[in-house]
């Protein structure tokens, strides 16, 4: 049943909101540190644990991959719901800031991606 | 007329299925007949979003009532949900390999982002410190910005700034990520996780990995998603005391 993939995506979805909150609260910080990292996590581990154990089958696997063939289209709805009219209204310093952290982070990508992998995979890993 | 427009409002949801199914269909024909596929469909999908989000305020397109079902369908819930349902198509080994460097991205990442921002601010007059680290803040991500005014005790015009500088830099994620994507090697998972460190902004992050290769999604969303914690947690204190000192 579809609906098995789905719940089980439900339930890693609020134990790992549920840890993002709680971890938020214990640095005295008003919001989900991480939630979506947990719940990712959460499911992985699971879909792993229930593959070995033959538990899975092929229609609650499809109720899960539907979620995340939709996330397209998600981003699409997010982007013409933005408040795009305040990047534009925050002025020179907005502009210029914005775009400047994001460009010179971009640049360090190669940087700091040397960082734990294999000399022989960093080419061949395309 | 009536009649369609509380049909429509009343599904909402419905109808931005319908709406966004149409946005792709025409980014996917523009994709392959006027530009032959060289800028993906996906992309011009995410711009052409964009570009309806300037026909409202606030919520983009969704402010008006016709379209407020874009809202639900983009919003944080449905957003976060079906980003936890693309790590069905991640690799934890991968994820594990790239662990250490996806934290040391994290930090340097917010770290970065702050100093940069500020600096910035402070070339272009700002001079108070509470001020240059809301802006510094929200050079991280615009959830940041607000909650580091709101405890710095700024103005509602600097907040805004800052809330404005992190709404840049998600634009500036999801226009710019396919098309730097090359030059800076981000063609795999490991990459992908260090760039979600760096840029940190979900949206920006996720919407910037979509339009250049699906596969990477969960990678950079995994590490992404702690970077506004990180930066709520270090911004209003550490980086603001530190802040102080200097000046």
């Amino acid at each position: 049943m579809k609906i098995y993939g789905v719940a089980l995506l439900s339930a890693c979805f609020i134990i790992g909101k549920i840890i993002g909150s709680y971890l938020g609260k214990l640095i005295h910080v008003n919001s989900d540190v991480g939630g979506v990292g947990f719940a990712m996590l959460l499911l992985m581990i699971c879909s792993l644990y229930l593959r070995k154990k033959g538990r899975w089958s092929e229609p609650s696997e499809q109720g899960i991959w539907f979620w995340s063939a939709m996330y397209i289209p998600i981003i699409v709805a997010m982007a013409a719901s933005l408040n795009v009219k305040a990047a534009a209204s925050g002025g020179w310093v907005a502009i210029i800031a914005g775009a400047a952290v994001t460009l010179l982070g971009m640049l360090c990508v190669p940087l700091l991606s040397k960082i734990g992998k294999p000399k022989n995979q960093a080419d061949g890993d395309h | 007329m009536e009649i369609i427009n509380t049909v429509i409002g009343k599904n909402g949801l419905i109808f931005a299925f319908l709406l966004v199914g149409g946005i792709m269909l025409l980014a996917r024909f523009i994709s392959i007949r006027l530009t032959r596929k060289r800028i993906p469909d996906v992309a011009l999908a995410i711009l052409m979003g964009l570009g309806l989000a300037f026909f409202g305020t606030e919520k983009g397109i969704a402010d008006i009532p016709l379209f407020s079902g874009l809202a639900l369908l983009g919003g944080s819930m449905l957003r976060d949900f079906s980003v936890v349902a693309t790590a069905m198509g991640a690799d934890l080994n991968k994820i594990k390999q790239a662990g250490l460097a996806g934290v040391i991205s994290l930090f340097v990442g917010v770290t970065f982002s702050f100093f940069v921002g500020v600096l910035i601010a402070y070339s272009l007059g700002y001079t108070d410190v509470e001020s240059l680290a809301t802006i510094g803040a929200g050079a991280c991500t615009y959830i940041v910005g607000p909650v580091t005014g709101t405890a710095l005790g700024v103005s509602s015009e600097i907040i805004a700034i800052s809330v404005a500088t992190g709404v840049v830099k998600t634009l500036v994620a999801t226009i710019f990520t396919p098309i730097i994507a090359k030059k800076i090697q981000l063609d795999n998972p490991h990459a992908a996780v260090v760039f979600g460190g760096l840029i940190g902004t979900t949206s920006g992050v996720v919407a910037g990995l979509a339009a250049t290769d699906l596969k990477l999604v969960p990678y950079g969303a995994l590490t992404a998603t702690f970077y506004t914690g990180l930066g709520c947690l270090l911004c209003p204190s550490v980086f603001y005391l530190l802040l102080k000192f200097i000046a």
